[in-house]
């Protein structure tokens, strides 16, 4: 099962290869990763999505737990939560295809940031589905570029990770 | 207002810190980059260094001082080849939750990514096989990393830990002052088990009717022999040790089944297989003990002590986790069991005892003892009873190692000094340097083999000039007798590269090097060789025992078999 790991760790340097390391030398996959500092700049956040069975899910948060530099390791998936993942999309946009394309950059709330008399360069966040739904609408040879920033999650309701 | 403080250039600081750590053995080899430390050094002597000859022997023998002291082992090697030498060692002692420091010079920061004369990234290097690692960026921080690598090296889980230090920081200056206490937000080993969980423990064992402990390295790491005794004689339970384990249980102890697993005795291996509550301390459920998981203690309900969260359920699921220290956990479980009246008595458990015993009138060590040609178990029986179960035992890894771990019972923790984990060949000679350096009243043994032997041979210069001196025994088979006992069984005998052409002359070489050497070759003659090199005082002595090429370790599980599924010495009628 997909699971959605949040990380808070010490902003140093190798803290993050620390991370990729476990998961290439325990043969875990990572789907995506995301990382940065909190309002606390010695503090990193890293949203990491991933996948297994609950024993595999159990081991790696162990494993994360142990890593001297991860300061506190949360499953998302335990309690209701939100993802969110920023894509930004490059398009080609000509004649009355241009029309279309707004459209459904509207229908998709997703925001038209540059544009050049031939493309459109669109922002659009959502959970990952969401940007694959976007992705499927589009005819495949209009897209020139894509760039995921991979999922960033959060807990719904009072609870925040400290 | 307090007083100004020292201000001392980073070579010193090293040393210092080392020194406020406690730490009065370093383990090391000069290069370019440690030059300024090494000069640092020189005008010092709270700090012994002893020069090895190749690094990875300083970590070895860092190592094995660490596991017979229970102090932390110290290295310091220079950069590039200097550090790449030390992986062997440093993923050694991490296998086996090592507390050992090892610093390694680095190219001067500026220098650092540009392929510099003997630049080698030894943090990225050494990351998948250390607790943690550092690179010191300023000679400011460097009193505290120091401080922070000792503790995380030796807290929790111990294991090794890195520090890579570039040569310019070893001549910049700084304030100096050491750390009293470290406060690590990110690392908190927790101690004390869960009380519900221990609780659930006691109901458990209360109930048990064919109760069997597995106790591992985790009770000798956690200095935990005296509460793994009296827990286990309160109970009246059955014990076997992991390799790792021997000595945290007297091995010569009534309750005592021997080690279990791949080598393991027909008691305990049975016993595991039949019981049913397992209570497992400081153990990892490694697959050399476990054989196949399906068929691992297939009645048991089990509890696992463990310090690391991440060596519980990690192979085997079990019922009742308790993550903590041994010593802590034990002694919490004893005070709980000590206000219960329902605990099994011994009339209780008579009936499985009754079955234990049967098992153990198998003998399943039992070997030809009137045999002329040297049998190998031979020479460990006469070690054991000429130094009365009380010397260091270092070992390299094959059968003898085995042969070591069955037949010396070890009744005191740390006298065991063996490579289980990684296993690695080499590591026994420094080893033994090790020990000694720590104890040199002790008596210490290498027990190795002709194929180990040579892979850290070199130690023996470092041994002379220290004067470090030990018997070295090399049971000498001719053979990578492990590698050629899998070959017989699963390969249909054919012995591929496995046979030992061209063996130097073990006795020469022992006098090359300034030691003494003797070759055994007729039973008779074992006993007195032993006596009078455990009467020597200066010298190692290098005893080339040779041995029955034939002989193979018995009982043996196949790897992936169940503990039931034992082969035992097909010669066995023989004695
Ligand atoms: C040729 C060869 C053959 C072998 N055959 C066998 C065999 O037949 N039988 C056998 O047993 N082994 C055998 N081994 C060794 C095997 O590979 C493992 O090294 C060994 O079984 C592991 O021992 P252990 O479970 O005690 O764990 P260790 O590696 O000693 O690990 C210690 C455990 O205790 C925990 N711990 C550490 N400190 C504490 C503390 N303070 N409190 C609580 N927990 C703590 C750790 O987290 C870890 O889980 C063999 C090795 C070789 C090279
Ligand atoms: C560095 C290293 N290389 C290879 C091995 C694989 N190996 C395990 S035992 C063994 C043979 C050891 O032979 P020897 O030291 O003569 O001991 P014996 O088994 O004959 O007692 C080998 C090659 C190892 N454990 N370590
Ligand atoms: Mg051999």
């Amino acid at each position: 099962m997909r699971h959605i790991l949040s990380l808070l760790m010490e902003n140093e340097t190798g803290a993050l290869s620390r991370v990729a390391g476990l998961f290439s030398a325990r043969a875990y996959n990572i789907e995506s990763l995301t990382v940065a500092p909190t309002e606390d700049p010695t503090v990193s956040r890293m949203t990491l999505v991933t996948s297994g069975s609950d024993e595999v899910i159990e081991q790696i948060t162990k494993h994360l737990n142990k890593l001297v530099d991860v300061i506190k390791v949360i499953d998302l998936n335990e309690s209701r939560h939100i993802e969110r993942e920023l894509m930004l999309i490059k398009l080609q946009a000509k004649g009355k295809n241009r029309e279309e394309i707004k459209r459904l950059v509207d229908i998709f709330r997703g925001r038209i940031i540059d544009v050049t008399e031939n493309t459109y360069t669109i922002e659009m966040t959502g959970a990952g589905d969401k940007l694959d739904a976007f992705i499927n609408a589009l005819d495949e040879k209009d897209i020139l570029e894509v760039v995921r920033s991979g999922i960033s999650g959060i807990a719904r309701g009072d609870k925040a990770i400290q | 207002m307090g007083k100004s403080k020292e201000v001392l250039r980073g070579a010193e600081i090293f040393i210092r810190a080392l020194k406020d750590e406690g730490i009065k053995h370093l383990f090391g080899y000069p290069g370019g980059s440690v030059l300024h430390i090494y000069d640092a050094l020189y005008k010092q002597d709270d700090v012994e260094h002893i020069l090895v000859r190749h690094e990875q022997g300083a970590t070895h023998a860092a190592d094995a001082y660490a596991r017979a002291t229970g102090e932390p082992g110290v290295v310091l090697v220079t950069s590039g080849p200097g550090a790449t030498n030390c992986v062997t060692g440093i993923a050694t002692a991490y296998m086996d939750s090592i507390p050992l420091v090892v610093f390694t010079g680095q190219v001067p920061t500026h220098l650092i990514g540009n392929d510099a004369f003997q630049e080698v990234d030894a943090v990225g290097v050494t990351r998948p096989c250390v607790k943690h690692n550092f690179l010191v960026k300023n000679v400011e921080d460097l009193a505290a990393t120091i401080k922070k690598a000792f503790y995380v090296a030796t807290t929790g889980r111990p294991g090794p830990v890195v520090v890579d230090i570039p040569k310019d920081i070893t001549a910049d200056s700084c304030e100096y002052e050491y750390p009293k206490s470290v406060d690590m937000r990110s690392y908190k080993p927790v101690m004390k088990g869960h009380t519900g969980q221990m609780k659930r423990a006691v109901e458990l064992i209360a109930s048990a009717k064919r109760p069997m402990i597995y106790s591992g390295g985790g009770a000798i790491l956690s200095n935990a022999d005296k509460e793994l005794t009296s827990f286990t004689r309160k109970l009246g339970f059955p014990i076997t040790n992991t390799l790792m384990g021997l000595g945290a249980y007297p091995g010569t102890d009534k309750q005592f089944v021997g080690m279990l697993g791949m080598h393991g005795t027909y008691e305990a291996n049975m016993a595991m297989h039949q019981c049913d509550v397992l209570i497992a301390i400081g153990a990892r459920f490694d697959d050399r003990v476990t054989g196949d998981l399906e068929q691992f203690c297939p009645s048991a309900k089990i509890i696992h002590i463990d310090i690391d969260p991440s060596s519980i359920s990690k192979n085997i699921p079990v019922d009742i986790p308790i993550v903590g220290d041994v010593k802590h956990v034990l002694r919490d479980l004893s005070a709980l069991l000590d206000s219960r009246k329902d605990l099994p008595t011994a009339k209780d458990l008579e009936p499985w005892w009754d079955q234990i015993k049967e098992w153990r009138g198998i003998d399943c060590l039992k070997y030809d003892r009137e045999s002329e040609i040297i049998k190998p178990q031979f020479v460990v029986e006469k070690l054991y009873e000429l130094t009365k179960g009380d010397a260091y035992i270092t070992s390299d890894v094959g059968q003898h190692q085995m042969w070591a771990a069955q037949y010396y019972k070890f009744d005191k923790p740390r006298r065991w000094i063996n490579s289980g984990g990684l296993g690695t060949m080499g590591f026994g000679l420094p080893a033994a340097m090790g020990v000694k350096k720590a104890f040199p009243d002790e008596t210490v043994a290498c027990i190795t083999g002709d194929a180990s032997i040579v892979m850290c041979l070199q130690e023996l210069s470092t041994c002379l000039q220290y004067g470090i001196p030990f018997t070295v025994i090399n049971l000498n088979n001719r053979y990578m007798g492990m590698v050629r006992q899998w070959q017989e069984f699963f390969y249909e005998s054919r012995y591929s590269h496995s046979y030992m052409e061209a063996l130097p002359d073990f006795v020469k070489l022992a006098e090359s090097y300034g030691h003494i050497g003797m070759r055994i070759e007729k039973s008779a003659d074992v006993e007195s060789a032993l006596k009078e090199a455990l009467n020597e005082k200066e010298k190692v002595v290098f005893i080339d025992f040779i041995t029955d090429e034939t002989e193979n370790v018995y009982p043996m599980i196949a790897a992936g078999k169940g503990h039931h599924e034992m082969h035992l010495s097909p010669n066995r009628e023989l004695a």
